[in-house]
């Protein structure tokens, strides 16, 4: 994108403040404007561990065709201020020709700013707000960036009136006042970036992230329990799920600590429930033995991890795809089970809602990875279609003969009664166990009991639903992905035959099992595989040539967080490659 | 019509328990069947949950459902059954080791949040199941191979944590009387909210002294109370040997309201359209 041209087709804008400054709420306020106006756009955040004072900035996006990952550079940057921006000034590089507005009572800009190649602005951003009534630096910026994209004023105070509705009709004008104020500001700079008109808007749209959507995943896919421990960045997933559980008959218990929230939904799931809970690494490897419960008493759950940067405490705040090891390869024993990864924001509700339905359908634990990346990025999306599963358990009907809990049948999948049902009693158990649920130290059981589980987990038709793939079919170069970086794959892959460079896109959202035939299939005909992936040890990599042959040239972007590869990275790799 | 009749053989499965001879949990396995048959709840509403240790292997000597979880949970799993399933009848199931060592984070917090089910621990003062190492219960000098010349910690003493974090029913009983263990039991699965119940169960494999206790326990001099402070008073210099229901409380138990309806997402649905 330019920034002098007069219609662009993405803009991106950074608004920075300290914690407490109000820098995300003044993102979410522009964002959701523009998805009123009709645009597209994302809204991610880049905040250090503190929760007042430490360094926050709303990075938005806005585009006119749907947007899944952020720019590479920025347009327009504000600065409320620039306490603690040394840190992580470099996340946010302003883009050649980028206009970046300070306060000059806020000092001078760091030096990766003075050094751009950018137009610097001053406007007195902190004055403006006290000489207003109620004056907010971060509403001041509001109206700034109104209008340098364009927005109507209309739209934006649409949006404050809703959130501001509840503190009264003085706050909304304080508000207006501020707006206009930056507008006028901004009306001198003599630099404006418009957005190019949006296209036409063809159905509902929808302002969500990815945490919210894997909460309201989960209640299509017929979640009616959870369990919770706070942790970053999974709480929003949790702090969603409990209002709306109670909403529709549900209920949402905060537990003491990890072991006891996936205890606790392996309870309510044993009662005919089913449950979910949501956490990060730390809290997956205390779950992790629970998991083994799950898989061996075939208690269906389904565990959310969104992923951070790791290992240990990591950085919270951060994204990474670290967790693909423990998801996969964390539990004792031999223990089937299922891991799947939304594609991106918009995915998760249906990667949630899929997870559901294999949860419940194989009386099994599935991992969903998501990541900070993607579970805490706000998103305007097209309103999602409705999907639905065939989701039930295989009932447990009243026969003469003992009922036996863990039959071996054909799919695996053994009947499973419910509390309450008469005749149908048993001890769900985590001892190797006969198929009647008897303890068993017996070497027949314990392989007929893996074979089982073994059966259902491998045998059962995932459908269409492996992952996708995409670009020119004829094309002999792969970038292959998962999970939270489709997004970032499938614009490098747009930008790439813009130049007349074909590539094609194949990406997993079923991480275990591997879709082998699905997987070997996507990949015929390639020369070139590109593994992309943020994991310091190429993870995702590893586990993919783990089992299956690569015949290829293979070359993998993996990096650790917590930057985001981007499209502009991946388009790189892939042009240098191609011109050896 | 009449309701139906139970008897305490309608509650017991048909597998042998893997316990020594002797074993005090026999004897509580025994006064569960007793006092579940006089509950006279049918076998299938009722749920016997339980951790890892000898004791934890009763769910699958009784005929109601059970779940034999991972060691130190039981309780996580009780709450999350009992809140998902108001209807059922919740016993949590565990020993020395399993409830107040590797489970003892879940037991405060039980007692605090006060779901409405019943928690009976075994109490032997020992881990019998790796075979004779000391408990948070086991005296300081008691020896042993893991810790030659005892351990020198204080004992925890649970029913003073119980009382503490706010468990609404506090009782202690010693395996060998049936009858008061089966009467106590009734009362703490009648009683709303979280009841905590100690039997003092002799593991006569690794702590042979434990044959003793059947002389040494003897029934509270005082009856039981609602006053919270004179409870603590009274089992902070109780000598551990006290048996029958020490505290009753008025505490509310948790509350979370749940429906079989399925429930219609689509007002959620429209809250994320703009």
């Amino acid at each position: 994108m330019n920034a002098h041209s007069d219609h662009a087709n993405n803009i991106s804008f950074a608004i920075v403040g300290s914690g407490g400054a109000g820098a995300m709420t003044a993102g979410a306020i522009l964002l959701e404007a523009a998805g009123k106006s009709g645009w597209y756009g994302l809204l991610n955040r880049s905040v250090g561990p503190q929760i007042r004072g430490g360094e926050a900035a709303a990075l938005v996006r806005l585009s006119t065709k749907p947007a899944s990952c952020m720019s590479k550079q920025f347009d327009i940057l504000v600065a409320i201020d620039w306490k603690n921006a040394d840190r992580f000034i470099n996340a946010m590089p302003v883009a050649s020709g980028g206009l970046v507005i300070c306060d000059p009572a806020a000092g001078d800009p760091p030096k990766a700013v003075l050094e751009a190649d950018c137009t610097i602005v001053q406007c007195p951003i902190g004055e403006l707000a006290k000489s207003l009534p109620g004056g907010r630096e971060n509403m001041i910026s509001v109206g700034l960036v109104t209008q340098l994209v364009g927005l109507s004023l209309e739209r934006v105070m649409e949006v404050v009136a809703t959130k501001l509705g509840s503190k009264g009709e003085a706050a909304i004008e304080n508000g207006r006042a501020c707006i206009e104020a930056g507008i006028q500001a901004a009306a001198g700079f003599g630099h404006a970036i418009s957005m190019a008109p949006p296209a036409e808007k063809t159905c509902d749209r929808w302002l969500i992230t990815g945490n919210e959507a894997v909460g309201l995943g989960a209640l299509r896919g017929g979640i009616r329990f959870a369990a919770a421990y706070p942790i970053t960045p999974a709480t929003e997933v949790l702090e969603y799920l409990a209002p709306a559980l109670a909403s529709v008959g549900g209920a949402l218990v905060q537990a003491e600590d990890e072991l006891a929230s996936i205890n606790m939904i392996i309870g309510a799931s044993f009662g005919g429930r089913p449950s979910i809970t949501a956490t990060s690494g730390p809290g997956l490897s205390l779950m992790m033995e629970s998991l083994g419960l799950a898989a061996a008493s075939e208690t269906p759950i389904v565990v959310v991890d969104v992923m951070r940067v790791g290992p240990s405490t990591g950085i919270a705040t951060k994204s990474e795809q670290s967790d693909l090891n423990i998801a996969v390869y964390g539990f004792h024993g031999d223990a089937d089970h299922v891991v799947v990864a939304p594609l991106g924001v918009a995915d998760c509700l249906f990667t949630a809602q899929w997870a559901v339905h294999i949860a419940e359908t194989l009386q099994s634990p599935v991992i969903l990875l998501s990541d900070q990346s993607i579970g805490q990025a706000r998103v305007l999306i097209d309103k999602p279609a409705e999907v639905s599963f065939l989701t039930r358990r295989k009932p447990f009907e009243k026969a003469d003969e003992p009922y036996k809990r863990y039959a071996v049948t054909a799919d695996g999948v053994s009947p499973m009664s419910i509390p309450g049902q008469n005749g149908g009693q048993y001890t769900a158990d985590g001892l190797t166990h006969t198929e009647r649920g008897a303890p068993s130290s017996a070497r027949h059981d314990q392989r007929i009991q893996l074979e089982k589980r073994r059966t259902k987990i491998e045998g059962f038709d995932y459908g269409d639903h492996w992952g996708v793939a995409e670009g020119d079919d004829g094309s002999d170069t792969v970038i292959l992905t998962w999970g939270s970086l489709t997004g970032a794959a499938r614009e490098a892959i747009d930008a790439l035959a813009a130049e007349g460079i074909s590539a094609r896109l194949v990406s997993l959202r079923q991480i275990l099992p591997v879709p082998l035939k699905a997987l070997e299939g996507a990949l015929a005909g390639a020369k070139r595989v590109l593994f992309v992936e943020q994991s310091f040890s190429g993870q995702f990599y590893r586990h993919i040539r783990a089992h299956i042959d690569l015949p290829y040239e293979v070359r993998s972007l993996n990096r650790e967080g917590p930057y985001i590869i981007g499209p502009d990275e991946i388009a790189t790799q892939i042009r240098e490659w191609k011109a050896q | 019509m009449n309701a139906p009749c139970f008897k305490a053989s309608d509650y017991k499965s048909d597998i042998n328990p893997i316990w020594c001879p002797g074993c005090g949990d026999f004897h509580v396995l025994m006064s569960i069947t007793k006092a579940l048959a006089k509950l006279g709840r049918p076998p299938e509403q009722i749920a016997v949950i339980s951790g890892i240790g000898c004791s934890s292997r009763i769910p699958a000597y009784t005929n109601c459902y059970g779940f034999h979880g991972v060691h130190g949970r039981s309780l996580a799993v009780a709450a999350g059954l009992k809140v998902a399933r108001p209807d059922l009848t919740v016993l949590a199931m565990s020993g020395d080791g399993d409830g107040f060592s590797i489970g003892g984070n879940h037991f405060l917090h039980a007692c605090r949040r006060n779901v409405d089910m019943t928690y009976i621990v075994m109490d032997n003062r020992v881990y019998g199941m790796t075979k004779g190492q000391p408990s948070p219960t086991t005296e300081p000098d008691w020896d042993s191979a893991l810790s030659p010349g005892g351990t020198g910690l204080s004992p925890f003493h649970p029913l003073v944590i119980a009382l503490a974090s706010g468990a609404n029913f506090v009782a202690r009983e010693f395996s060998g009387d049936i009858k008061a263990c089966t009467e106590t039991i009734v009362q703490a699965i009648n009683h709303p909210g979280f009841s905590f119940v100690e039997i003092l169960s002799p593991c006569v494999t690794f702590r042979p002294d434990e044959r003793e206790w059947k002389n040494q326990v003897h029934l509270a001099s005082v009856p039981e109370t609602d006053d919270p402070a004179r409870a603590a008073r009274r089992i902070m210099t109780d000598d551990g040997m006290n048996t029958g229901i020490l505290y009753r409380g008025r505490r509310k138990p948790y509350f979370a309201s749940v429906s079989d309806e399925e429930g219609d997402i689509s007002a959620l649905e429209a809250a994320f359209e703009i």
